[in-house]
């Protein structure tokens, strides 16, 4: 067999291995350490030193089962209040897919945590129990998953063993969590029957679900499509640093660093500087292993262009005919994360979108959500720590800005105190005037 | 238009491109940056990406060694010539020094895994850096998986896990007071399997004593120890030969190595792929001490 029909033949396992970020959320009742446990344990990425240390610590406890949340509750707080208080990264892979799953605690005082978690994955997975089926805890993730746009959510309706693998009981539940997430526009939903503890439809399908016709939980994670989730119409490339070597082998180079948020970079193509607005041309895309013929997201490059124009970190390359919008009245969902003081109307406040900082000042708060039953109260005028309102700010220089819904680069900014220099809010812009 | 899947990048290059981010925004945002080089395969990766985040410039910035004084003579002399190629600064932040100026004091079982601390706080204090790039993995350690990539310093160097910032998106908040810093991790989402894939795919040559090699050794705590002028055999344990590998380097006095045949990168990635035993948990003597050593000792400014 010559090399390219042996290629043509292994193509699907030769195909690289992708990356997947996802984020679960749910407490320990829910089997949510459990699934993870499993998950780790069944591809072979849970070691065998880490899990002898959760036997020992769990023994010396008294805990009646090996708590498989003393994993990723590394914290010495954290075991001694038996609570998740951070989000934990693990990490495990398969010949498909490498994984990364942030874990984040699913009280309502960690609603801060899980809109971190949220704020990079791909996918959300939530956790309910078939006995007890949709509590106000689920809708608050599946909203804060809709909140920060998460493309892809994956419910697992877990303990099915406890309900006697009835299928009645998981229509009922995965009916009503779609008739919910309709209402949230949450693009793509997934429903999966599960037992964490006895390994159902984790890795391989359930024989004790003969009634479910859909993948395993890891089959649905190793092939969930997230290639079409990325933006590659709108070319932003927010500039983050100039490379100018001071160099005698090197000279008269600049070239502008960045990571593509979005779109198609291509030699050749006319390209626009935000905010000055002058025009110009990509003369090349460059790495350090070469230039290449194209640059989306992503990928890292230094962008060269044909006409010396002066840009500087914070600048925005788009192309003329479709630019982000060049505002400092900005309209956006925000979630308070400081303990120690609330957000107020007048506040001023520093932030960072993209690669630009600026300051602010807090025009207004239309509302402030109840993120267990969505109700909006109009009346209040303040955000404290958890909470969620949309908020009118005005900046000292204009953001280069999209709406969160079209671009989760352009169109997330975060909120940092002067004083203290602590990350005090996240925001997902709305509208721009 | 070509459809989406042409558009694709493996988990390597994804992997890649967040560090590649990382770096350069500490570079625009810090004004003293500087790499922790020790000559281990982590931070010769993280050398690695700093090239390639600012080619065709130079990398912008020192490496600093905090040098325990008890080293593998492999290690020390891939870092002076690795260190010589890219025509970096180096600084090292001595141990042995630090203890004969009365800085520190040994303690008691020999290990220099603590003292190292106030060595390097000093070096960052003395030259004023504000920004560390370490090598650090999530992967590696429970306290360590809830790290930030931006991990705020106090002016003490103390790390404060109930009080991190929380990081949102690819937005990094290293704003600090004066004498404050700022450790930046841009290999938190790496395992140690990234790490050896990327080593392979990028031919990047490695000290000697990451590949399997015949060693003089004694067992101590079901480890495997060099005999070496910082360990000697005590009563009842026997020295051997045997063919082994480091799967981590660190300070010769409490880094074990591990039984392995695998004299080559492609073997290593085999091995590291089939093992049951994290690299800490296999090597490290420090970690043992108990269940929150690591959170322990990065409270006090550790890495």
């Amino acid at each position: 067999m010559s090399v390219e029909a042996l290629a043509q033949a292994d193509s699907e396992t030769a195909r690289p291995m992708d990356l997947l970020r996802f984020a679960t959320a749910g407490s320990v009742d829910d089997g949510k350490s459990t699934l993870i446990g499993r998950l780790l344990y069944d591809t072979k990425s849970l070691f065998t030193d880490q899990l002898a240390a959760v036997e020992a610590v769990s023994a010396a406890r008294g805990d009646e089962y090996t708590n498989l949340a003393l994993l990723t509750d590394g914290l010495r707080a954290e075991r001694e209040q038996g609570i998740t208080i951070d989000v934990a990264y693990r990490y495990f892979a398969t010949p498909r897919r490498k994984f990364i799953i942030a874990d984040t605690p699913g009280h309502i005082q960690y609603t801060r945590n899980m809109v971190t978690g949220a704020s990079t994955a791909d996918l959300a997975l939530i956790l309910v129990d078939a006995r007890k089926g949709l509590v106000e805890q689920s809708r608050r993730h599946a909203f804060l998953c809709s909140l920060l746009r998460v493309p892809h959510l994956v419910l697992c309706v877990n303990k099915m063993d406890l309900v006697d693998w009835s299928e009645e009981v998981f229509e009922r539940i995965s009916d009503e969590f779609t008739a919910f997430a309709a209402k949230l526009d949450v693009p793509d939903l997934t429903v999966v029957p599960i037992s964490a503890l006895k390994g159902d439809n984790i890795v391989s399908r359930s024989e004790n679900m003969p009634w479910y016709e859909g993948p395993s939980l890891l089959h649905h994670l190793e092939r969930v499509h997230i290639a079409s989730d990325r933006n590659l119409v709108d070319v932003r490339f927010p500039v983050q640093y100039v490379i100018r070597p001071q160099s005698t082998t090197v000279t008269d180079y600049r070239g502008y660093a960045g990571q593509v948020a979005s779109g198609v970079l291509k030699p050749g193509d006319e390209v626009m500087v935000l905010p000055s607005g002058f025009t110009s041309r990509i003369a090349s895309v460059e790495t350090a292993d070469g230039p290449v013929a194209e640059a989306f997201p992503p990928m890292s490059v230094t962008v060269r262009l044909t006409d010396e124009i002066d840009i500087s970190r914070g600048d925005l390359i788009c192309r003329p005919n479709n630019a982000p919008a060049v505002a400092q009245d900005i309209e956006a969902m925000v979630c308070w994360m400081d303990e120690t003081r609330p957000l107020q109307i007048g506040g001023k406040y520093a932030i960072k979108h993209t690669t630009r900082s600026a300051r602010a000042i807090v025009r207004g708060l239309h509302y402030r959500l109840d993120i267990n039953s969505l109700h909006r109260d109009d009346a209040a005028g303040e955000l404290k720590l958890n909470e969620i309102g949309r908020v009118r700010l005005r900046t000292t220089v204009p953001l280069l800005a999209d709406e969160y819904r079209r671009n989760r680069t352009t169109g997330g900014f975060v909120i940092i105190d002067e004083a203290t220099n602590r990350t005090v809010g996240a925001g997902m812009i709305v509208e721009m005037g | 238009m070509t459809s989406p899947a042409a558009y694709q990048v493996s988990h390597l290059d994804a992997l890649e491109a967040e560090s590649i981010f990382v770096m350069r925004e500490v570079v625009a945002e810090m004004e003293r940056p500087v790499l922790l080089f020790s000559g281990g395969k982590d931070s010769i990766v993280m050398l690695r990406l700093a090239q390639k985040a600012f080619a065709p410039a130079n990398i912008p910035f020192p490496v600093m060694h905090v040098d325990t004084g008890h080293n593998f003579p492999e290690v020390i002399e891939y870092r002076d010539q690795r260190v010589a190629e890219l025509g970096l600064h180096l600084i090292v932040a001595s141990v042995p020094e630090a203890l004969a100026a009365g800085l520190v004091r040994e303690s008691a079982d020999g290990m220099r895994n603590r003292i190292q601390t106030p060595v390097l706080l000093d070096a960052v204090e003395k030259h004023r850096f504000d920004a560390l790039f370490g090598g650090a993995r999530r992967d590696e350690e429970k306290a360590r998986a809830k790290e930030r990539v931006f991990s705020f310093r106090d002016e003490f160097g103390q790390w404060d896990p109930k009080n991190q910032r929380p990081e949102l998106w690819s937005l990094y908040n290293g704003r600090h007071h004066p004498g404050e810093s700022i450790r930046v991790f841009p290999l938190s989402n790496w395992t140690e399997l990234d790490v050896w894939h990327y080593i392979a795919r990028e031919r990047i040559p490695l000290p000697s004593i990451y590949y399997a090699h015949e060693r003089e050794v004694i067992e101590r705590d079901g480890m495997l120890y060099a005999v070496n002028e910082f360990i000697r055999p005590k009563a009842g344990e026997e020295r051997f030969k045997a063919q082994v590998r480091y799967r981590t380097v660190g300070d010769a006095s409490c880094t074990a190595a591990v039984r392995s045949d695998a004299d080559t990168v492609e073997k290593v990635i085999e091995e590291v792929a089939a093992t049951r035993i994290t690299e800490r948990g296999a090597t490290r003597g420090d970690d043992r001490v108990s269940e929150a050593a690591m959170e322990d000792r990065k409270r006090e400014g550790y890495f």
